[in-house]
């Protein structure tokens, strides 16, 4: 579904990705973890198309497409999806106003007729249950004045809705209490198919304990240096990434 | 009788025997403006003798402020200096040449129609076309008016107002917006043609918004408007001027005067949604809207309350004010401009505290795209007895493109202890982020402005009555076509 190909990506002159590796294939979740200031938010970030995060050189291909060329609209409609680690304020604009914008958009790019009003209000009342949500929450302006829980509740809800093949989910855990984030990775496992695909961005173990995620990878200096199983998640969650810092160092005196 | 009222009879009786005598066939008055044009056009109108001495006292005063060079010069537009004495001050409204069918119009303008979802019949009725009978413009008046009667709310134009109900128009004329208030102000009184009345009688809230009746009757009125309505005790009325249809005139100079009056416990909402002609490309031969609009909220706990969408004029010049003289009156001002091309707003809102507990609101909204420039300026006053009084102003810009401009001007004014004012401004881009945001859920840039920029009026739609907030939303869109995304 998703196949990155040695890509180095910067934000201004600053290079951040010096050359990451990744295939995602559909029915997987990848968790990819790493210290602060990693690159994992760049990785997201550049695979979703934000203009400031510019591909320098390599490849990403979505289901055969040259991902990289696409306009992050196009990329939207195509199917990926992006979970904001800090979700955006739009004032004056009723969240599910919001979502029935996007939804129709993605329904429009693929000649489908669009849903009016009523119909769609219809549609986003069944998904409600799986953020544990209830509707006076989609008649607030979008992310204003929302906890971090409902920030991130929200993002969940909006991958429900327009059903993305693959969701990446930006440090979807940060910010949530315990039960907030339990919930919340429901509402994801809720979301897990055969078809899609989970991209999963952490830095922290804890997520995973509820996504269990089919391969882990650790990405240091903008390079992924080393892939296993979800077994290794735990192992960072007591040991540190101190081990995959010396093997980024390493990789860095290699190159 | 004072000198200065013995002076205006005999220069009003001087002139009599020079020359109105003889009946003049003329419906347009000769060009230029002295006190013989100000009789011509009382006469015109067969108006009580109260009238015509106000208006000359206006004008002798207009002359005074013009000779002094005491033009309104303090406010952030600018424009070549108007000759007052080539302006023709009357013109009875003409009757425009009708049109057999829509194809002969203008396609361009049924393009804009279009875009506004303005019913067939209506854009027939705009664009001069001959209507049938159910369209029939007077026939629907007619019930209008049957309907408001019964109820015992009076509603005309202003001149009707003069001839059926001059006690009325005596007493309140001036009472709010007097004519020495400004420059523009003196020159609408001393020459205005036509407005709008309304009295809504103690008790009754009016049956339905002064909205349709008044769409249908957007003749022209005039360069030089003068509103006037009255709540009485009791009483409440929704009132809507203006329409999104592009609005065309050959005057250039427009100087309305609205003054509306609330006593006890009544309330007066006002909307207005504006699109005079802005000007080609390069802003020239646009229409200069310079307006004053006051209401006075002369009875305790009574309300006025101000909507305005600003989308039209090459230079706009307005400030709807109230004051706030019974205690615990309220008022409100909601406002969006948007200025693009070359246009120049300069507008917001005065609220002057002179009852105890009296609370205002100011909600200014600004978009600036093009070479367009918004200035927001307002002022709140609170008088030493208004204890207790409580505002609210918040005068949000945002600019969408890098060489237009956005002012914000706040005056305040406190002269008591037990006051409480509250300010919130900010001056914003649309953000990459927000954009971002949006065309990650598959929504395109231009749709991604047009949620943001709703987003932005949404506070000042939401006031105006539902089909109304409906073509403001799409009166904005059609206007900022192609300047974003």
């Amino acid at each position: 579904m998703l196949e990155v190909i040695d890509l180095h990506a910067s934000i201004g002159d600053v290079p951040i990705l010096k050359g990451v590796n990744l295939r995602v294939n559909a029915g997987e979740v990848h968790a990819i973890m790493g210290p602060n200031g990693s690159g994992k938010s760049t990785l997201a970030y550049v695979l979703a198309g934000h203009p400031s995060y510019k591909a320098t050189s390599g490849r990403a291909l979505f289901e055969g497409q040259n991902l990289l060329a696409m306009l992050p609209e196009n990329r939207a409609r195509a199917g990926l999806f992006l979970s904001f680690q800090h979700p955006v304020e739009v004032p004056g604009v009723r969240f599910d106003e919001f979502m029935r914008a996007g939804f129709n958009a993605l329904r429009k790019s693929r000649g489908v007729p669009e849903m009016g009003v009523l119909d769609f209000n219809k549609h986003l009342a069944s998904k409600l249950g799986i953020v544990g949500m209830d509707a006076t929450f989609t008649r607030r302006y979008v992310n204003e004045g929302f906890s971090g829980g409902e920030k991130k509740r929200g993002e969940i809800l909006q991958m429900a809705i327009l059903d993305p093949k693959l969701a990446i989910l930006d440090e979807t855990d940060s910010g949530l209490d315990v039960d907030a984030l339990r919930e919340v990775a429901q509402g994801i496992n809720k979301l897990r198919r055969a078809d899609n695909a989970i991209l999963l961005v952490t830095h922290y173990q804890r997520i995973l304990s509820y996504v269990t995620p089919d391969v882990v990878h650790v990405l240091i200096g903008g390079r992924i240096v080393k892939s296993g199983g979800k077994e290794m998640a735990l192992e960072i969650e007591t040991e540190g990434y101190d081990k995959y810092e010396d093997m980024a160092k390493a990789l860095r005196a290699g190159a | 009788m004072s000198t200065g009222n013995r002076a205006v009879k005999e220069l009003a009786s001087q002139s009599y025997q020079y020359g109105w005598v003889t009946p003049i066939e003329s419906d347009t008055a000769p060009r230029g403006l002295n006190e013989d044009t100000i009789r011509w056009i009382s006469a015109k109108k067969n108006e009580p003798e109260f009238l015509l001495e106000w208006r000359l006292k206006a004008y002798r005063h207009f002359m005074t402020l013009l000779q002094k060079e005491q033009l309104p010069e303090w406010a952030n537009v600018h424009y070549p200096s108007i000759d007052f004495q080539d302006i023709i001050y009357y013109s009875a409204p003409k009757t425009k040449e009708k049109l057999n069918s829509l194809e002969e119009v203008d396609p361009e303008l049924l393009k804009t129609y279009e875009k506004l979802g303005i019913p067939l019949g209506e854009q027939k009725r705009l664009a001069g076309v001959a209507v049938d009978a159910i369209f029939d413009s007077v026939s629907i008046a007619t019930t209008f008016k049957e309907e408001l009667a019964k109820y015992g709310v009076i509603f005309g134009s202003f001149s009707e107002a003069v001839q059926n109900h001059p006690e009325l128009v005596e007493k309140y004329l001036g009472s709010v917006v007097p004519y020495t208030d400004n420059f523009y102000a003196a020159l609408n009184a001393a020459v205005f043609s036509d407005g709008s009345f309304c009295y809504v009688p103690k008790g009754v809230r009016c049956p339905f918004e002064l909205t349709t009746y008044f769409r249908i009757n957007a003749q022209s009125t005039g360069q030089f408007e003068r509103t006037l309505i009255v709540a009485d005790e009791g009483s409440y009325v929704s009132y809507l001027e203006g329409c999104s249809a592009p609005m065309r005139d050959e005057n250039q100079l427009h100087a309305a005067v609205v003054e509306l009056v609330t006593l006890d416990n009544a309330e007066i909402k006002y909307s207005t949604i504006q699109n005079w002609y802005p000007g080609d490309e390069e802003g020239k031969g646009g229409i200069y809207n310079f307006v004053t609009k006051r209401g006075k909220c002369a009875g305790a706990n009574s309300k006025i309350s101000w909507t305005q969408v600003e989308t039209g004029a090459a230079i706009t010049w307005k400030y709807p004010s109230v004051i706030l003289q019974g205690d615990n009156s309220v008022g409100e001002f909601y406002s969006v401009a948007l200025t693009k091309g070359y246009q120049q707003a300069d507008t917001g809102s005065k609220m002057t505290h002179m009852g105890k507990n009296t609370r205002s609101t100011i909600i200014a909204k600004t978009i600036s795209a093009g070479h367009g420039n918004g200035t927001y300026r307002g002022l709140v006053k609170v008088m030493p007895k208004a204890t207790n009084s409580w505002n609210f102003t918040q005068c949000d810009s945002l600019l969408l493109s890098n060489s237009c401009g956005a002012h914000t001007t706040p005056y305040v004014e406190v002269r008591n202890n037990s006051s409480h004012l509250e300010h919130e401004a900010f001056t914003s881009r649309v953000s990459e982020e927000q954009l971002f945001y949006c065309n990650q859920r598959g929504i395109s840039l231009e749709e991604a402005h047009r949620l943001i920029i709703n987003g932005f009026c949404k506070e000042v739609f939401k006031q105006l009555p539902f089909e109304f907030a409906v073509e403001a939303t799409r009166l904005l869109e059609a206007n900022l076509e192609g300047t974003v995304g």
